[in-house]
């Protein structure tokens, strides 16, 4: 991970503060706060972490180590896009592996690589929590179900396009 | 199929069912009006004795007895805190996040009944960090509880005590839905799960007595309260009653969540509700991935707390899966290797690197580079691994290795000596389904 010299807007700093006043102690409102620093910034580096850490009033070492140990914090390596492909079994069954071939040469990419334009990030997802209307992927917050390879074609047609595809939400 | 009216899931479809004013429209329990009664009515012992008589079970994989959790918290004059576990992430789980999709206002509702129950003023729901849509309008729901001054530092304006509600988000990682890794994550660490004793309810979140409860049990709370502890204690075996919701996945006509009373067949909830397996089945896992597979004899097992468990699995999250005869059953058992190696904390040794090894002892069987022995290998493995860890998860994938290579020690075998799947698919792969939009291009 690189580091950028990005500094963090003083009312998102104070909005940090604020929100440590809910937890019995300020820690509890890193998980959150490193959220508020991402939707910022767009990504967390070490300096962005410790800027958070230091809003906070805990040692950066110690955020580092909570920031390092989750895995859907935005890197600023990402593509604009991150699309998660569910692999696990209940979508397995229901032809995951055939999703993720389809989108893969859709966008030419293979698993854990961003496009060169950076536009989109391909990875595999672990149960996305969505197993009723399998096979399922996510694009950075948004849910696509019951995906068939038309829906996943106009899905990175609108993204490409600058275009916010239709949701095909079943479950929520 | 007899008839049963959705308690839970009841205006999951009604149009703007997560806004404050349809809850309010709808009347009768709803609207906050339980909510004062149970602050109004109840001393928050009785109210815990309440829950306590209505044996509700926790929903979210353990079974434990929730009001019996409650009377665990000591009277030490620290401050109590109520945990939401909204970390739901156990494949084949998908219920809480319609609660909080589609109706968040009767889980604040029940939120507060709990609260107060257990003289709690802070509620803390911890939600996975995919789930953004559902936090969302769960966030909303609050935001507009706090305009309407139902919660805040006058709980809906009786006087009576204050409660605020946070939520938190995390960032993908399985073992947040272990109840002391979230408490963990939620205290801003990596989310290791803690050695208990001392249990949560006496030293939990930052060392307070905490209560962790699953969604799901905490909407129940509501209607028990609403409706009394002997009409939830009618729905289903007495042991563990209420309705519950069902999340049915794999090769079914229908797949999805469903509303059925405790104690419903195996055989109704994939019949009836889930409109029928896709081809013959060959295997059912009744309660999320972890839990032991279940063959098609077992069918008419009845859907609820003990009757699951003497059928030896258990009903965990009530998440069902559902394997047609085609289903290579290595590949199914790899995916899951795979899945809980990946999500192993870290922290034990037999979890971090035993969870590995049977990783890689699947694969090699599945790919056909399968050794003479290998399968008492893994058995042996895993008995190295179960119960040597500080939480579930390393049993989570026991429990599918030994109940899968007792059920279906043959296709191990068959693997193993020919070098190939005994359903006829490829290595690695599933067969296409039937009819399904996604045949192999």
């Amino acid at each position: 991970m690189t580091t950028t010299t990005t500094t963090l807007k003083p009312e998102t700093i104070e909005a940090i503060k604020a929100l440590t006043k809910r937890f019995p102690k300020p820690e509890g409102a890193l998980l959150t706060a490193f959220r508020m620093a991402e939707r910022e910034v767009g990504f967390i580096d070490a300096h962005v972490c410790e800027q958070v850490a230091e809003a906070i009033g805990m040692p950066p070492a110690k955020a580092w180590g909570t920031l390092s140990f989750y895995t859907t914090f935005r890197k600023d390596t990402d593509g604009k896009y991150i699309v998660w492909v569910c692999a696990t079994l209940p979508c397995a069954l229901r032809g995951a592996e055939n999703v993720f071939d389809h989108i893969s040469q859709r966008l030419g990419l293979k698993k854990d690589e961003t496009s060169p334009d950076k536009l989109f990030t391909l990875k595999k997802a672990e149960c996305l929590g969505s197993c009723g209307t399998a096979p399922c992927m996510q694009v950075n917050d948004d849910y696509y179900e019951n995906l068939t390879f038309e829906k996943i074609d106009q899905i990175v047609e609108d993204l490409r396009a600058g275009k916010s595809p239709a949701r095909h939400v079943t479950t929520a | 199929m007899a008839t049963f009216e959705p308690v839970l899931s009841k205006y999951f479809n009604t149009p703007n069912s997560w806004t404050l004013d349809q809850y309010r429209s709808r009347g009768g329990y709803y609207g906050y009006e339980t909510a004062k009664r149970a602050i109004t009515q109840f001393e928050p012992k009785a109210l815990t004795e309440e829950v306590k008589k209505s044996n509700l079970r926790g929903r979210g994989g353990a079974g434990f007895p929730t009001g019996m959790k409650w009377t665990f918290l000591p009277e030490n004059g620290k401050p109590r805190y109520l945990a939401v576990n909204a970390d739901e992430s156990e494949p084949g789980t998908f219920k809480d996040r319609a609660i909080m999709g589609r109706d968040p206002h009767q889980l604040i509702e029940a939120i507060i009944c709990s609260c107060w129950a257990i003289q709690s003023n802070n509620a803390y729901i911890f939600i996975r960090g995919e789930f953004v849509f559902e936090a969302k309008r769960l966030q909303a729901a609050i935001d507009e509880c706090y305009r309407a001054g139902i919660l805040g530092q006058d709980v809906l304006g009786l006087g009576k005590f204050k409660l605020d509600v946070t939520v938190i988000r995390g960032a993908g990682a399985y073992i947040c839905g272990e109840e002391t890794g979230l408490l963990s994550a939620a205290e801003g660490c990596r989310a290791y799960p803690k050695v208990k004793p001392p249990f949560p309810a006496v030293e939990g979140y930052f060392r307070n007595p905490t209560i962790i409860n699953n969604v799901e049990t905490i909407a129940c709370v509501l209607h028990i309260v609403a409706r009394g502890w002997e009409w939830f204690k009618k729905i289903g075996p007495e042991s563990g009653p209420g309705p519950k919701l069902f999340g049915i996945s794999g090769h079914v006509k229908k797949p999805g969540l469903y509303e059925a009373p405790l104690g419903v067949t195996l055989r109704s909830l994939i019949y009836d509700y889930a409109g029928g397996p896709i081809g013959e089945i060959k295997g059912i896992i009744p309660g999320g991935s972890s839990m032991p597979i279940m063959t098609p004899d077992q069918l008419d097992v009845p859907a609820d707390y003990d009757s699951i468990k003497a059928a030896g699995s258990f009903l965990g999250s009530a998440g069902l899966i559902v394997f047609n005869k085609d289903t290579c059953i290595v590949n199914a058992l790899l995916n899951l290797a795979r899945f809980y190696h990946h999500e192993s904390c870290g922290q034990c040794t037999p979890c971090r690197e035993g969870l590995g090894w049977l990783e890689k002892l699947c694969h090699r069987i599945e790919f056909g580079h399968g050794h003479d022995g290998d399968v008492d290998l893994m058995n042996e493995v895993s008995v190295m691994i179960k119960g040597r860890t500080i939480c579930f998860l390393a049993d989570s994938l026991i429990m599918p290795v030994q109940s899968y290579i007792q059920k279906f020690r043959p296709e191990f075998e068959y693997h193993i000596i020919h070098k190939k799947c005994m359903t006829g698919t490829k290595a690695g792969e599933f067969a296409p389904l039937e009819g399904a939009a996604l045949a192999r291009a």
